[in-house]
């Protein structure tokens, strides 16, 4: 069960090649996890939509292999 | 539409405000479900919730009604707001609270 960090930032960063990503194991056991996005490609966009280009990304995983996955999205300053 | 579909329809549009989520307002059965509660009891608005691990059928067609793969979803007025991450965001600038008023929704 889960997921490594380093590939759900690999799998963010081919969907988003613009974006940095910060990745944290919140509970240390590689299931507990929150990401911080930031993309130009979101300017514009509502949060819902922000979000779902994230959920695209990871393949229909969110949900599923991946469930605690805290995520917070940005645009660039 | 499947049946599912429509019987979404139905909650979604029959509750100003509705939150999908794992268990209940008293018993929530996941961090994020109890989280969205959290917010909303603070915002002191009324709500509906609906228990999805009741309902196999609502569970799965939830997720694809707002082509959103994770509960709890909240809906104010029809309108699908986010789950539990974009309920925090939106708390924590005002933006929820805002929300709320401008849709006239009724305190608890």
């Amino acid at each position: 069960m889960g997921m490594a960090a380093a590939d759900i930032e690999a799998m963010i960063k081919a969907a988003l090649p613009d974006a940095e990503v910060t990745i944290t194991d919140l509970a240390g056991d590689g299931d507990h996890y929150a990401a911080h996005v930031v993309s130009p490609t979101f300017a514009g966009k509502s949060r819902v939509a922000q979000h779902q280009l994230i959920y695209k990304a990871l393949g229909g995983r969110m949900g599923g292999e991946l469930h605690a996955l805290q995520l917070t999205t940005a645009v660039p300053n | 539409m499947s049946d599912t579909n429509s019987r979404i329809a139905e909650i979604v549009n029959g509750n100003d405000v509705v939150l999908f989520m794992k268990g209940t307002p008293l018993f929530p059965q996941c961090g994020f479900s109890s989280r969205a509660i959290a917010i909303l009891d603070h915002l002191g608005v009324e709500y509906a919730s609906v228990d999805v691990l009741q309902d196999m059928e609502i569970r799965q067609g939830i997720k694809s009604y707002s082509d959103w793969p994770t509960i709890p979803q909240l809906y104010v007025k029809g309108e699908f707001v986010g789950g539990s991450d974009i309920m925090m965001e939106m708390f924590e600038a005002g933006e929820l609270g805002q929300l709320m008023t401008d849709s006239a929704v009724k305190q608890a």
